[in-house]
């Protein structure tokens, strides 16, 4: 079986989000980023599948964007994942999600996946676009957070169980398909130490707009239906008060408060 | 509390490949999700976390600078850094894989036969079997030279009496590599825990580097085979080549302790408000984080060097020393800052602060004390020797 995996990374939980002078953008100066938390269960999972199936499974991980993708990619390839993809252009950027994934499908079109994997989302802009525009453009059949996968005896297909609102749903998929994965899937393992150390020795394959056969205009801003006109960042939350004395004293404050300051009342 | 990101004043990570910060990022992930959640706990009941000991070996952690017999092949870098992140989990658990790769593993590596080799080496990397390293004596201790053990030759056997004392992962040990006298002179024995006459006796009543096993071994005519003794080795020089690999470990472990200790207190400094203001915002709040942040970016850059000079192979033992000796005292000194910084709360074993600054007393100790590196580093200014 052949698997892809897209990742991304995103800037660590701890990370200050700064805006530009302009609010047009996010500061990307000093900004440390990790592997997108959801992307960690696909690459997981891709991984276990190997081990499963045996030495004729594959599973090659690619990712669209700058230059520090390459550490995520790295990270990907120390977890025990065989090639990587570097998809890299001057055009590509600025591109929302369909533009993005118009250049992402492109490229697993090429590798000819009989599954590809994916974070239900990522847990920076959270648009969980992504993997459903790659799916379409490929034709492929998709299921979106995914807690188990099941591969069928002929592997050909998978039963997956896939998260809804108060229960489960449980999906038989026909291969070739998309999987979005959910937190709860797996543990997904530490890069070791040999891990590291081999993923040093494996190539990091970079394709541009030419090699995938793209046009400047399909990709990137230019190839976007939407764009990013600003952000503005959530009004900082005022301190907690605390309210002295005893509980009668306490409530009738309270009350006070949230007739006078808050105005709720 | 912001989380652990590391401590990086002078953007020493630029300094550093990107496979030196994979392995970073990797034990600090495995730091903080499997050991630090209960290793308080182990400490205050005084036990090693046992059930780390496979995941460690899953993540390559032994034996991890050799680069043959399934190990991972990491450069000193590497291996320092991943010290660094163990000790700022907890020194117990830096301590059990430093007897386990630099006491063990490295002089079966160094002094062992091609047949000791391939059958130590594999089966510690993947902690199939655990080490320890037997070389202080109850009367012994920073003058190991003068040691009593001895071994005797038996027909194919050798016999070793004696007894040693303080060792770490004495009583988790399969097998012990110990040091006795044949002939007057220092070798390096293996010896396994089920033979006969050898017996192990954890130490009670540890009030430092609690979440560890430290063991008196206990030898009366207990027979080895002669194979058991490891050929290469000779002399007192044999374990100090081991400790000098131990001790440039515990360089890089220390800063971590350190780091552990100085996050805590910047953060606990800026959320805890006496006299309406956090105390971080006192002057000689400040005070004290300025030092220890000083402190702590000294001995990583120290640290650093070392492990490049250690990777070109241009080391010498006295520097080691010195930054063995240098980085575990002020990561001692960190901690006991970061304890009062944290006031009360300092005390209790919900911080890391006094963990950290009661096993760093026997880091202090261990591998050669603070004055044994003293002497050490004078002798290699003047020339003069001041040990006795
Ligand atoms: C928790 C723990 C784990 C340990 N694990 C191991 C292990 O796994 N394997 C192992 O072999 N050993 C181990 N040790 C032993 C450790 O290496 C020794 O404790 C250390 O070498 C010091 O020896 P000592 O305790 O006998 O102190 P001593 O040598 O008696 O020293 C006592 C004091 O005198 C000072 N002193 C001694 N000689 C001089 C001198 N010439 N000039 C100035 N001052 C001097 C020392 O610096 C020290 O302050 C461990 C110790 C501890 C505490």
């Amino acid at each position: 079986m052949k698997i892809g995996v897209m990742v991304k990374n995103v800037p660590d939980t701890e990370s200050k989000i700064k805006l530009s002078a302009d609010r047009k953008s996010i500061e990307m100066q000093g900004v440390k980023f990790v592997m997108n938390t959801y992307d960690e269960f696909a690459v997981e999972e891709a991984l276990q599948l190997k081990e499963k199936l045996g030495a004729d499974t594959t599973v090659t991980v690619f990712s669209l964007g700058p230059e520090r993708l390459v550490e995520t990619l790295r990270t990907a390839l120390a977890m025990g994942a065989d090639a990587a993809v570097h998809l890299t252009d001057p055009a590509f950027e600025g591109g929302d999600s369909i533009a993005n994934a118009k250049v992402l499908a492109k490229a697993a079109e090429a590798e000819g996946f009989d599954l590809i994997l994916g974070g239900k989302q990522g847990i920076d802009f959270d648009s969980a676009q992504t993997l459903s525009a790659v799916a379409e453009f490929l034709g492929m059949g998709q299921a979106q957070v995914v807690t188990d996968i099941e591969v069928g005896g002929d592997n050909t297909s998978l039963k997956v169980r896939r998260r809804i609102e108060g229960g489960d749903e449980i999906v038989d998929v026909t291969l070739p398909a998309i999987i979005s994965c959910e937190k709860g899937l797996n543990e997904p393992r530490y890069a070791s130490l040999p891990g590291i150390m081999k993923a040093k020795k494996k190539e990091i394959k970079k394709l541009g707009l030419s090699e995938l056969g793209l046009s400047a205009d399909e990709v990137g801003a230019a190839g976007s239906g939407t764009q990013v006109v600003g952000y503005s960042p959530l009004k900082e939350r005022p301190p907690v008060k605390m309210l002295e004395g005893g509980p009668a004293e306490q409530a009738k404050e309270l009350v006070r408060l949230l007739r006078e300051e808050a105005k709720v009342l | 509390m912001r989380r652990f990101d590391g401590f990086d004043y002078m953007d020493i990570d630029a300094q550093l490949s990107e496979d030196e910060r994979l392995v970073r990022d990797s034990v600090r992930s495995f730091v903080e999700e499997m050991v630090l959640p209960e290793i308080h706990l182990h400490y205050d009941r005084g036990t090693f976390p046992k059930d780390l000991i496979e995941p460690l070996s899953k993540l390559g952690v032994f034996g991890a600078t050799i680069n043959e017999y399934g190990c991972a092949g990491v450069n000193n870098v590497s291996y320092g850094l991943m010290m660094q992140e163990l000790e700022r989990g907890d020194s117990g658990v830096r301590s059990f894989a430093s007897v386990q790769s630099a006491l063990v593993m490295y002089p079966i590596y160094a002094f062992g036969s091609t047949e000791q080799k391939d059958k130590w080496i594999p089966a510690m990397a993947k902690a199939e079997a655990i080490g320890c390293f037997g070389l202080t004596e109850p009367d012994y201790g920073s003058n190991p030279e003068g040691m009593i053990t001895t071994a005797v030759e038996d027909g194919n056997e050798y016999v070793i009496n004696g007894a040693k004392m303080w060792i770490t992962n004495g009583s988790m040990a399969d097998v012990a590599v110990v040091w006795a006298k044949l002939d007057g002179k220092i070798r390096g024995f293996i010896i396994e825990k089920d033979r006969p006459g050898f017996e192990a006796k954890e130490m009670s009543f540890k009030l430092s580097l609690r979440a560890s096993d430290t063991s008196e071994l206990i030898f009366s005519d207990c027979r080895i085979p002669k194979d058991n003794i490891l050929p290469e080795s000779g002399g007192l020089k044999s374990p100090l080549m081991c400790l000098s690999q131990a001790r440039y470990g515990i360089a890089w472990g220390a800063v971590g302790a350190g780091m552990a200790c100085l996050h805590e207190a910047i953060e606990y400094s800026k959320e805890r408000i006496q006299f309406d203001r956090p105390i971080g915002a006192f002057q000689l709040t400040q005070h004290k984080l300025a030092d220890m942040a000083t402190e702590l970016t000294a001995a990583q850059l120290m640290a650093l060097r070392l492990g490049r000079l250690k990777d070109e192979g241009k080391v010498d033992f006295a520097q080691i020393s010195m930054a063995k000796r240098n980085n575990v005292r002020k990561a001692l000194e960190i901690a006991r800052t970061a304890r009062t910084v944290l006031g009360a709360n300092g005390v209790t074993g919900e911080y890391h602060a006094m963990r950290h600054m009661c096993n760093l007393e026997s880091v202090d100790t261990y591998e050669g004390t603070y004055e044994i590196h003293t002497l050490i580093i004078g002798h290699k200014l003047t020339g003069l020797e001041a040990y006795t």
